[in-house]
């Protein structure tokens, strides 16, 4: 027998999900995390849910993890010393940036640029030039940069990053630099530019590169020891790390290309939701992943997350496929203030954080935030009708936080609590737009799909708000997120920067670099056990009107190209543009970058479904209490998720408690168990 | 006569109570709109000048032409008084004659669309963006000729037209102006790109009227307008003074060999409103570096720089405007009278920032910031390949943003919203040019307790024979420094012939000539310090000296910060020499100009390498209509003062 592991580390449990290879049977376990080494909490969720399916952990073959280690990293400013070499004369390309200052007419007043992530101190000039063309303008002056390394090498250099200008278009000095550094620095590791991301634009080219350097050591030294303590209890498992943009990879190619594995956590989520809303019978979703201190929303489409070309994590922007997820700062911790001039009402960006946390969590904290608010109304209840997990709730902490707003406003607590959700949900739901109506579908026709440990308490009123019905809320945020990790498939993918109108250019010149690049991606599935058998190749190209910055991707086959020529791409382009941007122009196109992407069939997993009740859902219910909802208080009745049975039916106003999360109908609305466990929630 | 709005539905919008949640509801509905804005225009723009540096502005107004969101403050006023047609349904109004929109835009290469927003056959809202077009046509590739002398010779000039009526594209007017441009597809896509801007607009007003109602959206829309001016009111009273108080700053030339030109304003409080009064700035030049500044857009800058520096979290929009009162006497560098020329306008505009920052910061130094990078010069490059292929290249030079109170001013930044460079690669993709140098200049920041930021050097390698144009300015007078900082370096261009000759161009000129293989190195200019660079934390020089943004030279010079063998610092020495250097450098002003102007000039050969300017010659006209405008005024006041006598007779 064999069996797939996947596993979720959160802030306060490790959920592991284990699915057998033949059956697609799955057991689940959860477990406290522990920070400090999570991989603890991990071995201790294996031999937990080994017991449980009552089997040897070395049946397991393959781990796939999600991890927030290398956007850790970033946020915590702990990566690497790194060095950087430039072309001459482009020693200060990450210092100058775009030149951007962020924050409109007259923001330069209060911006303060962070410093970039390869120190000017660090950073060298190779005499060299290479011209647009992949010409070599200047050979590279070797004498000089082995003595300008050897002086980096003093300075205590971690990791080396070469991006020479155009080196996209000919590799050549990258290459040769790669070589004497591998002499002069033997056992620093050196990352290129041309090998990280060939593609045009050496400000966003280098800082890809070099936030790849920066990240490599902890990304590596994490996923190294979760693959010893494993295979000290299972001998033949593979470790696979999801990607920025869903797909698996290799535990060595995780460490070769961290960079991929910045939007990893979130990842996680959407495939878990693409994966349970397909159970559900829901194909198009949008996401809905509510923390802490920010909130994730992401669009599915036909059982698809939107990609994107791009990641970033803060202020760090990095030219890496990601799963198209926008982050607004507002979560559970966020702080809720009224300014002095303009008497507004304003939630957000700040957070109280974990650390004090809001003022009901009794640790401190006396800003009034969200969490606070939704205690304040009754959303989430305090005392000893809670279930799992130590935390105190405090209503009268909550009360007297949220006070302040309140006494500003001149409202009653409750009124400003309710404003306070209001606001934090608009501005979620400004996010939902990003991915939704900006980009031209109509929230309408998808369903919203609510997890994260505040998600399941604010998803109906999102609902309400961007008219995504059903709403639907998954069994548990950690044990989706390990769904999600579980079930997706392992995936490669090669790109190169190929500028060409399309009349320089044509059908059977593109085809022969796609085959080239196709070849690359499909060794490195083999390298992974993949037969080519049961590998998928796809083809991409990123296409944009000849003069035009912004880039459109377009999917196609091999087939197509041959049969149609480029016009296949060409009448993809024309229709992408035209949903987006209302109009399609006669311009001549060009091809910018040219992609292959080989990808693994997913694991076969079962759903694991629910034991079927009638419609009456008393056999769960808790007690009642007051939810303040629509202006006035009202009677809501209190439920133990953990004894709904499919085919339950909850009428709204109630309050759904788990462990891990906590969902809320609204008056004049209803959520029917499902079959899978899932509660969906839609007007009545 | 002003603009005829056609309504046709009679009904009045009605005031009604907002709740204060509701209120913010819309006001961030409102925000995510106009982001959304600059979203689709960003992405389907074609001219790098738009399309990647930004140079393009969106706003939403409300049914009174009043900006709720934006940046430049609202030009509608303006439009709708100089236009003497209908605003109807269907209409999108297309201005690019600054004389004809009381300088709504302030040069042609600007082209504003105007989108009145109908709902139900009322008006409901306008939105607008206007953009920069790399190209009107005119004497100069570019249409920026820094020796026009009238607007005639600067392109083509567009007063307020309908180039959509009913929805309908007006496709024979479009042709006919492109068909004067050098660039036309360029110009086709950025307009095209600008209507799918100012349409995603309208959708989401109309959304958001039918969500809360079309009373509630109109009421939470004063409501916004009047929650900002309670704010400003506020503002005022605590940070201006009733005390008159001026301040005044130079633009160094007109790119015809005269200069500086003086920019003056003197500033005061009369109960809650403040006035701003430029008597004193020079009369309009002959060239074209003038600057047609609508009072409306000046009182947004005004009313945004206060709100910036005093308190970001205040939304800006038009609400604060019967706040203040602006005066700019006509025939000035910033009232310039038809048809004088107006194409070289950026410097003017950027310089008028120096002045607000230096008319504010006076009576408010802990909020004071030195004078940065207060400009967006520009380098054109056009010719013929060798495939007989023509090429026109339109780039924005970057430099240092001043050292502030929050902190070091970013070295080779934007300080206008939204900019952003070229990437290198890309210009060298489709450019027939190499960019062999994209560095900031060591020690080109003024020295302070924050270090103003650094000025950029772009040199660029030209692969075809062409011509250039160059616009740019402070290479005579400083970016100053404030309260004990140092000012930034100013700026140089200088031109290497392929033999290896070398000469410096003037800072602002047209067709000058370049050979393949010659290579121009466009130094832009430093930001002013901020505060006592001696007070300046040792570690924090040491740092940059490790980074090369300041040498070991400067640190001793303009920081008394020496440093040791190793290149650590030298700690005794450095007290020693700060000690030594503070004593001789005795008390600080508020501001450090670098010198007096008569100083500068007669340095300037030396210094720059160029002849100082001559003393600028005005338009003798400008006397004369001068003279005519007050007899008017007088003559104005007589027959109203008679007409009122008429009424109550």
């Amino acid at each position: 027998m064999s069996y797939r592991l996947g596993v979720d580390v959160g802030g306060t449990f490790t959920d592991l999900i284990l699915v057998n290879g033949q059956t697609g049977d799955v057991h689940s376990a959860k477990v406290p995390s522990t920070p400090s080494d999570p991989s603890i909490g991990v071995l201790n969720g294996i031999g937990r849910i080994c017991q449980n399916a009552g089997i040897d952990p070395n049946e397991i073959t393959h781990v796939m993890h999600g991890t927030t280690v290398a956007t850790n990293t970033i946020l915590t400013h702990t990566g690497a010393r790194v060095g950087l070499v430039t072309t001459k004369g482009y020693r200060q390309v990450l210092q100058i940036a775009r030149s951007f200052v962020p924050g409109g007419l007259g923001g330069w007043v209060i911006y303060n640029k962070p410093p970039p992530l390869a120190p000017l101190s660090l950073t060298i000039e190779a005499d060299e030039r290479i011209g647009a063309r992949g010409e070599v303008v200047t050979k590279l002056n070797r004498a000089k940069l082995t003595k300008d390394l050897k002086a980096l090498r003093k300075k205590g250099i971690e990791s080396l990053t070469v991006s020479l200008i155009n080196s996209f278009a000919n590799p050549a000095h990258e290459q040769e630099i790669a070589a004497i550094a591998a002499e002069v620095l033997p056992d620093i590791p050196v990352s290129l530019s041309s090998v990280i991301v060939p593609e045009m634009q050496e400000y966003e080219r280098t800082a890809t590169t070099v936030a790849n350097a920066y990240v490599a050591p902890k990304v590596a030294k994490y996923v190294r020891n979760l693959q010893r303590e494993l295979k000290k209890e299972m001998k033949r498992v593979q470790l696979r790390v999801l990607r920025s943009d869903g797909g698996l990879a290799s535990a060595k190619a995780a460490e070769d290309y961290p960079v991929n594995m910045l939007m990893s956590g979130p990842a996680g989520g959407v495939s878990g939701a693409m994966w349970t809303g397909k159970q559900a019978g829901y194909k198009n979703i949008l996401t809905f992943d509510m923390g802490g201190t920010s909130t994730d929303v992401a669009l599915i489409q036909d059982g698809q997350a939107q990609l994107r070309r791009e990641t970033s994590v803060h202020e760090v922007v990095v030219r890496a496929s990601s799963i198209d997820v926008r982050t607004v700062g507002a979560g559970g911790g966020s702080i809720a203030y009224v300014p002095e001039i303009t008497g507004a009402l304003r939630v957000g960006p700040q957070s109280a954080g974990a650390d004090p946390g809001p003022a009901a969590y009794d640790k401190g904290g006396d800003e009034p935030t969200v969490t606070d608010a939704n205690v304040v109304l009754g959303f989430l209840p305090s005392g000893e009708v809670r279930l799992g997990g130590d935390m105190v709730i405090r209503r009268d902490l909550a009360e007297a936080a949220v006070g302040k707003v309140a006494k500003a406003l001149k409202l009653s607590v409750k009124e400003a609590a309710a404003g306070i959700i209001d606001i934090v949900n608009e501005n979620m739901y400004g996010a939902l737009r990003l991915v939704s109506v900006e980009k031209g579908y109509d929230p309408r026709d998808f369903a919203l799909m609510g997890f994260g440990g505040a998600g399941p308490l604010h998803a109906n009123a999102l609902g309400k708000l961007s008219q995504a019905w059903p709403v639907i809320i998954p069994g548990s945020p950690g044990v989706l997120c390990a769904v999600g990790d579980a079930t997706t498939s392992v995936r490669d993918e090669f790109a190169r920067t190929f500028i060409r109108g399309f009349s320089e250019t044509n059908a059977r010149e593109v085809a022969k670099i796609l085959n080239q690049l196709i070849n690359s991606a499909a060794r490195s599935l083999d390298r992974d056990g993949i037969a080519r058998n049961e590998q998928k190749h796809t083809f991409q190209a990123d296409v944009r009107y000849r003069g035009q910055g912004f880039l459109l991707t377009v999917d196609f086959s091999l087939d197509e190209l041959e049969k149609q020529g480029l016009d296949v791409i060409g009448r993809q382009f024309d229709e992408v543009h035209t949903q987006l941007f209302t109009f399609a122009l006669q311009e001549e196109k060009e091809i910018v970058n040219l992609r292959a992407v080989a990808q693994g069939k997913p694991a076969a997993v079962r759903a694991t479904s629910l034991d079927k009740g009638g419609s009456d859902p008393s056999a769960a219910l808790l007690g009642e209490h007051l939810m303040f909802v629509d202006g006035k208080d009202r009677k809501a009745r209190l439920y133990d998720r953990s004894r709904l049975l499919a085919g339950n039916v909850v009428r709204g106003p109630a309050v759904i408690l788990q462990m891990d999360t906590t969902t809320v109908i609204l008056p004049d609305h209803v959520g029917r168990v499902d079959e899978f466990g899932n509660i969906v929630i839609t007007p009545e | 006569m002003p603009a005829k709005i056609v309504e046709t539905s009679p009904k009045a919008f009605e005031r009604v109570a907002v709740d204060p949640v509701t209120l913010d509801i819309i006001e961030n509905a409102m925000l995510n709109a106009r982001h959304e804005m600059d979203a689709v225009l960003f992405r389907t723009a074609m001219s790098p000048g738009i399309r990647e540096q930004g140079d393009a502005f969106p706003m939403i107004a409300n049914v009174d032409g009043k900006m709720v969101v934006g940046q430049f403050g609202s030009f509608i006023y303006g439009f709708k008084e100089a236009y003497e047609g209908t605003i109807e349904e269907g209409d999108i109004f297309l201005i690019t004659d600054p004389y004809s929109c009381n300088g709504a835009v302030s040069h042609i290469n600007d082209w504003l669309l105007l989108r009145p927003i109908f709902k139900d056959g009322r008006l409901a809202a306008y939105a607008a963006m206007f953009g920069h077009m790399t190209d009107v046509g005119g004497k100069v590739p570019g249409s920026l000729p820094t020796d026009a002398r009238q607007i005639y010779e600067e392109g083509i000039r567009v007063p307020p037209t309908k180039i959509y009526r009913k929805d309908v594209l007006q496709e024979d007017i479009l042709n006919l102006i492109l068909h004067n441009c050098r660039l036309p597809h360029w110009n086709r896509s950025d307009f095209n790109a600008i209507i799918a801007s100012i349409r995603t607009a309208e959708k989401r007003v109309i959304e958001m009227a039918n969500r809360f109602g079309d009373d509630v959206y109109y009421s939470a829309l004063e409501e916004l307008l009047d929650r900002n001016r309670r704010a400003m009111a506020q503002l005022i009273k605590t940070t201006v003074s009733t005390r008159k108080q001026s301040f005044e700053d130079y633009l160094c030339d007109d790119g015809m060999g005269m200069g500086p030109y003086k920019m003056r304003c003197t500033m005061w409080r009369e109960g809650s409103k403040i006035v701003f009064d430029f008597e004193g700035t020079d009369p309009q030049s002959i060239g074209s570096v003038n600057f047609f500044l609508n009072e409306e857009m000046f009182k947004m800058f005004a009313g945004v720089w206060m709100i910036m520096v005093f308190d970001p979290k205040i939304m800006f929009n038009d609400g604060f405007y019967d706040l203040m009162e602006v005066r700019i006497p006509r025939g000035t560098l910033l009232k310039p009278v038809e048809p004088a020329a107006l194409s070289c306008r950026t410097h003017a505009l950027g310089r008028l920032f120096d002045v607000l920052s230096g008319l504010f910061g006076q009576s408010n130094p802990d909020f004071l910031n030195a004078a940065g990078f207060s400009d967006s010069p520009h380098l054109m490059y056009s010719g013929y390949d060798k495939n007989g292929e023509w090429f026109q290249l339109f780039q924005i030079g970057f430099g240092g943003v001043p050292g502030r109170p929050v902190g070091d001013g970013p070295d080779g930044h934007s300080m206008w919203p939204n900019f952003t460079n070229v990437p290198n690669e890309f210009v060298e993709a489709y450019f027939p040019l190499r960019i062999e140098t994209y560095e900031t200049l060591p020690d080109s920041g003024g020295a302070g307790k924050h270090r103003g930021g650094n000025a950029l050097r772009v040199g660029y390698r030209f692969l075809e024979d062409g011509e250039i144009s160059i616009h740019d300015d402070r290479w005579l007078t400083y970016p100053w420094g404030v309260n004990g900082g140092a000012p930034g370096q100013r700026s140089r261009k200088e031109l290497v012939r392929k033999n290896g000759s070398r000469e410096i161009l003037p800072s602002k000129c047209d067709r000058i000539q370049v050979k393949e293989g010659d290579l121009l190195n466009f130094d832009t200019w430093g930001g002013g310090g901020w505060g006592d660079p001696y007070a300046r934390d040792p570690a924090a020089v040491v740092f940059d000296v490790d980074a090369g943004l300041v040498t070991a030279e400067g640190a001793k010079a303009h920081y008394g910060v020496v440093l040791g063998k190793n290149g650590g610092l030298d700690e005794k020495a450095t007290k020693a020499l700060r000690a030594r250097l503070a004593k001789k450098r005795g008390k600080t002003g508020i501001f450090n100009f670098g010198d007096k102007i008569p100083e500068l000039k007669k340095r300037c050969q030396k210094e720059t390498g160029l002849p100082a300017p001559k003393q600028p010659e005005f338009p003798r006209f400008i006397q004369a209509i001068q003279a005519n405008a007050a007899r008017t005024a007088a003559a104005g006041k007589r027959q109203k003062a008679g007409s009122k006598k008429g009424k109550a007779a």
